[in-house]
């Protein structure tokens, strides 16, 4: 079913052009949330949403938009997308909203999902771009999630606190304490946390690639 | 020259159909959207205030009305009391705080007080605080708010009425202490506040 374009447009979402690792784009807002596993899961998924619709309805009209004034017409139409997006889950998915909605705008400005527009939407077909989108935005979702798992441990000794707050009451129960008594390390937590940790998970993601390069032949 | 003049035209309609397709779709969700919208908001602040007076301190429907701004409440425009009412009397009333310094600008409470001066309880409308640091102070993720719950400026004397940390009775979380010093002092605050308005607030009668 998935032919051979296809499948280099997830496997490039998720490993080989990852905005997160690899392309390092509109962290700022990511960087800040991705302080436990909830957090960066929620804000990872509504990302995900966002470019999944922006990179659909771009290619939709992209042949519509003169070249000249492309950018603006992009911005046009993702900001009013996001917005719609926004008052629809306000109205009709209270819960959801509850959880995503304080990061939907936090998300029209992230310059991921420009980037993808201009550079991936606006010049292919529009199937293959709604895929670009999701899977560029489930590619930042892994690193946010690794991030959050990683500062949410060793910042609190947990991991999944704040599940009830998405789930209900019952999923309090749900958060796994790691270490009994641990007091914490505020610096995972806070911003200078997730810089060290984003930059060790690059080194890690550049440190399999170059074993990967050493051991077998790479293909030309 | 005629070329240039041309594009920069077509260019020019382009960005406006496409802003005019914009601002009709966004128009079209918001009229659709608003009512449902509205009515959830409403009812999220009708849960907030029954939070703020103990069950069974009221038995009808709080009665809003407007109050003048006050430091004291740190208000700069006018905000709402609402009064509870139990067997015709006024039994205790809801007053909207803002603390103007918590750590990311200002927070904004409810803060039920009841007749006799006792805190009914608090809760926190609207704040910036850091997520996962300073956003402790929401009911739904911790219940520090609680402690506030039965308290009075006669139970516990002015000194008492700061953190911990600051000599007073009131816990908080290390790596965030100015969010609930603003809050400790602006619900301080509010009881002096009552205290000294107590008698036309609990009649309700101000315009």
């Amino acid at each position: 079913m998935f032919t051979q374009e296809a499948r280099d447009i997830v496997v490039n979402g998720l490993w080989k052009q990852n905005p997160g690792i690899v392309q390092i784009l509109g962290l700022c807002p990511l960087l800040a949330i991705s302080n436990n596993v909830v957090n960066a899961l929620s804000l990872g998924l509504a990302t995900t949403l966002v470019m999944t619709v922006s990179n659909g309805a771009v290619a939709l009209v992209r042949n519509l938009i003169p070249h000249a004034i492309r950018i603006p017409v992009f911005i046009l139409i993702v900001a009013a997308l996001v917005t719609v997006v926004d008052l629809l889950m306000h109205a009709y998915l209270l819960s959801l909203y509850l959880v995503l909605g304080i990061f939907i705008p936090l998300i029209v400005t992230n310059c991921i999902v420009l980037a993808r527009v201009e550079a991936f939407a606006s010049k292919r077909s529009t199937w293959h771009s709604v895929l670009d989108g999701a899977f560029m935005g489930l590619g930042l979702t892994l690193v946010l999630l690794t991030l959050g798992a990683v500062r949410e441990a060793f910042g609190k000794g947990t991991l999944l606190s704040g599940l009830d707050l998405a789930l209900g009451p019952r999923a309090a129960a749900w958060t796994i304490h790691l270490a009994p008594g641990y007091d914490g390390f505020l610096l995972a937590i806070l911003p200078p946390g997730a810089f060290i940790g984003l930059g060790l998970l690059i080194a890690l993601r550049n440190l399999i690639e170059l074993r990967k390069k050493e051991h077998g032949p790479h293909p030309a | 020259m005629k070329r240039l003049m041309r594009s920069a035209v077509s260019n020019g309609l382009a960005l406006v159909a496409f802003s005019v397709a914009g601002t009709a779709l966004l128009a079209g969700t918001y009229g659709l959207t608003l009512g449902t919208i509205a009515r959830s908001e409403q009812a999220k602040q009708q849960a907030l205030l029954a939070q703020t007076l103990p069950e069974g301190s009221f038995d009808a429907d709080l009665i809003a009305h407007t109050v003048a701004a006050d430091p004291l409440l740190g208000t700069k425009k006018p905000g709402q009391a609402y009064l509870a009412r139990k067997d015709g009397k006024g039994s205790g009333v809801v007053l909207e705080v803002t603390a103007p310094d918590g750590y990311a600008g200002e927070i904004k409470l409810l803060v039920g007080i009841l007749a006799d001066g006792r805190l009914g309880g608090v809760r926190v409308v609207k704040h910036k605080e850091t997520p996962g640091l300073g956003d402790y102070i929401e009911v739904e993720k911790n219940p520090w708010i609680r402690q506030f719950d039965g308290l009075s400026l006669n139970q516990a004397p002015a000194a008492q009425w700061r953190v911990r940390k600051d000599g007073g009775r009131f816990d908080y979380l290390a790596g965030a202490t100015i969010t609930p010093r603003a809050i400790v002092k602006a619900v301080a605050r509010a009881l002096q506040y009552f205290e000294r308005h107590k008698a036309e607030l609990l009649a309700g009668a101000k315009e």
